[in-house]
């Protein structure tokens, strides 16, 4: 696939650009990580940047975007501050959910990424909820959501799949096929392999791109969204590829072959990208060094800002919980703050 | 007797009951090769092979409802979700079918059914995958809840739900699997359901902790006697269903004082659930409001800062029990 013409000069550095920032991103977290930094789990999307980021260069700024626990880079390639999404990993005020979601629940309303979300096949009925608002406003906003092969087996895939046709929801569903969910691979997992098909029997039309080429994801994914914007008919598109790193920080990867790790590698969607560039003489070698040490740059940044920035207040733990108003204005509790009833906030 | 990790010990559990019984088989996602995200069923596979140690898509309600119809066909599952936090997705079959299954078709069918799953905060988790749910298990008729705090009560609680007839939901926690203890390698000891452990003899107040609750309730004894002179009598339940009051309440006739401390929610938590007990048939024998020690009112968020005043540590616990000695005990801190 990867005959398909390049973009315009200035977008195919854009998208070069991108894809380089998410990997110098997810690099760096997994480094602080190790550093203790960063908490909880760590699902680095290394390998998987092409997908990504074609994916979101589909999309128009008002459409919506949600994904998964690994998505730090999908909030990069929608514009989130890369500091703010290192301060969240970092767990500090700064932090795109301020300290509360942590990696795997990213979010950022203002770029309509709609995060971030633990729950495998949690987010599927939420896309199609997206969809249903903009239908219901009649406007022509799409939402694109991206899950794992994994999640294809939940029962919120068929259940969201058969509701979107049904009512002729404008819902692009992306399932990122890496091969894996978790330490069962693709044909231990699922029945019909061939997942752009799995979702025929909804009445949702299927797709596929090479998610390891930025420019074929970047083109299934624009006439998908059209379809779905356009047509009214949710489509269901396949993207396979692979991700470098363990399921998340903590995985011996024993259910796979570092000769496959190997084998995919030589289509690392940065290198073949990059190199496609420079032959078509739109980079020159300088050039595309500079793209590499501006996004360590800007990394750099990152950490620093997240450094900076303080720690959540203890007294901001209850901040949120509800929405407080004339009806609540607070609530009683009895936890461990101490013996006694407690007010979950001034009930003045 | 041998020296074993927590999840040394359920995987015993399990190897001697695959054993014992072929019709007990696991099943659960990434439990085969992978050997559990916990690592609790690692090596199984090899032992016992593919059509016992079954991997399954990641489809937790629709496992738990396969679970639920081999065991009312006769087979003994063992399901193995990854946490707490995905039983969720179950509940439905859990509840509507594991649970109650038996009762509406009047008695014809069993579910003999195990549910493993740990739960518990403090690995920076955040909100989704943070829960502790042993008051939502409890809360229903028709199941078992199992909540093993040492190595120990984890292979001979997890042996006796294997073989109990009932749906037993089996909790253990994540941040116990490292744990060491004595376990007994003897392939007939089992802990018996609806039996509390006394962790610790005491005198002048009972302190009941759920799941490893149980062990920063102990914890906090030994500092309430160490720094007050308080003799705390530490509880641990074992099994919430069934529960044995009778070791409460006597503990509670004889120190006049009692603590609850539990990781979940106060509202409807277990502790509110052991309160209102407790001041129903031990009323006369309480010198003071029952205190409670429970994770706050609120999500579980992801800074650590945060999250490590969401749930209970011992100062908490020794601060309600404090409570409930008034200004005589408390004049002596420090
Ligand atoms: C309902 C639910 N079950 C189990 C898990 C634990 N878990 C997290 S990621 C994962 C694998 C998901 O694989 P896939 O959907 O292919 O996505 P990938 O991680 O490969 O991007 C599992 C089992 C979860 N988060 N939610």
């Amino acid at each position: 696939m990867a005959d398909r013409p390049l973009p315009p000069p200035e977008t195919a550095v854009e998208w070069l650009e991108s894809m380089t920032l998410i990997r110098r991103f997810e690099e760096r977290a997994g480094e602080q990580y190790t550093r203790a930094k960063v908490g909880g789990f760590l699902h680095l999307a290394i390998g998987e940047e092409a997908t990504i980021v074609g994916a979101v260069a589909a999309l128009r700024p008002t459409d919506y975007m949600i994904a998964t626990y690994r998505s730090h880079g999908q909030a990069l390639a929608r514009g989130s501050e890369p500091g703010r999404v290192m301060a969240e990993l970092f767990g500090r005020v700064d932090g795109l959910c301020r300290g509360r979601g942590g990696s795997m629940h990213m979010f950022d309303l203002e770029r309509r990424f709609m995060g971030g979300f633990g729950i495998v096949g949690g987010n599927l009925p939420l896309a199609a909820g997206f969809g249903l608002t903009s239908d219901y406003l009649g406007s022509d906003d799409a939402t694109l959501c991206q899950f794992g092969d994994g999640a294809s087996n939940q029962g919120t895939f068929g259940e969201t799949l058969n509701l979107a046709a049904l009512w002729s929801l404008p819902v692009v569903f992306m399932v990122t096929n890496n091969q894996f969910g978790m330490g069962t691979s693709l044909e231990r997992h699922s029945a019909q392999t061939n997942l752009q098909t799995k979702g025929e029997g909804f009445g949702v039309p299927g797709m596929q791109c090479d998610g390891m080429d930025v420019i074929d994801t970047w083109a299934v994914t624009s006439e998908a969204m059209r379809i779905a914007r356009e047509e009214r008919q949710p489509v269901l598109v396949e993207a396979l590829n692979y991700r470098f790193r363990g399921h998340s920080i903590a995985d011996p990867e024993d259910y796979r072959s570092e000769d496959e790790v190997l084998e995919w590698s030589k289509r690392d969607p940065l290198v073949t990208f990059g190199d496609r560039l420079v032959a078509e003489g739109i980079l020159n070698d300088e050039q595309r060094e500079a793209i590499d040490l501006q996004a360590i740059e800007t990394v750099d940044a990152a950490v620093a800002f997240a450094d900076a920035s303080p720690e959540p207040e203890p007294s901001s733990l209850y901040d949120d919980v509800y929405v407080l108003s004339d009806q609540v204005r607070g609530w009683y509790s009895a936890d461990h703050r101490g013996a006694g009833v407690q007010k979950g906030e001034d009930l003045s | 007797m041998a020296e074993m990790r927590y999840r040394e010990a359920l995987n015993q559990a399990l190897a001697e009951e695959l054993e014992r019984d072929p019709n007990v088989y696991l099943m659960g996602q990434d439990i085969s090769v992978f050997g559990g995200a916990f690592k609790v069923t690692e090596g199984l596979m090899d032992r016992f092979g593919e059509k016992r140690i079954r991997d399954t898509p990641i489809s937790e309600n629709t496992i738990v409802g396969l679970g639920v119809g081999s065991a009312m066909t006769g087979l003994r599952p063992v399901i193995e979700l990854m946490t707490i936090n995905f039983s969720l997705l179950a509940l439905d079959q859990i509840i509507n079918h594991a649970a109650h299954v038996r009762y509406m078709f009047g008695g014809q069918v069993s579910v003999p059914l195990v549910v493993r799953m740990p739960q518990g905060a403090g690995h920076q988790l955040g909100p989704t995958h943070s829960h502790s749910f042993e008051a939502l298990y409890l809360h229903v008729p028709g199941l078992l809840v199992a909540v093993p705090s040492t190595a120990t009560d984890a292979k001979g609680l997890l042996k006796t739900a294997i073989r109990d007839d009932n749906p037993v939901i089996f909790i253990e926690h994540e941040t116990l699997y490292g744990q060491r203890g004595e376990v007994p390698d003897d392939p007939d000891f089992t802990v018996p359901f609806g039996l509390a452990a006394i962790r610790r003899a005491g005198s002048d107040v009972t302190i009941i902790g759920i799941s490893r609750m149980a062990q920063t309730a102990e914890r906090a004894a030994e500092q309430l006697a160490a720094d007050h002179g308080i003799e705390a009598e530490v509880i641990d339940p074992r099994t919430l269903r069934p529960l044995d009051l009778d070791t409460i309440l006597e503990s509670v006739a004889k120190t006049n004082r009692c603590v609850i401390v539990e990781e979940g929610w106060p509202h409807g938590g277990v502790g509110a659930n052991l309160a209102a007990l407790i001041q129903e048939q031990g009323f006369d024998d309480l010198d003071a409001p029952v205190g409670r020690v429970t994770g706050v009112d609120a999500p579980m968020p992801y800074a650590k800062s945060l999250e490590q005043i969401s749930f209970p540590h011992e100062e908490q616990v020794i601060e309600a029990t404090l409570a409930l000695f008034g200004d005589r005990k408390r004049a002596s801190r420090g």
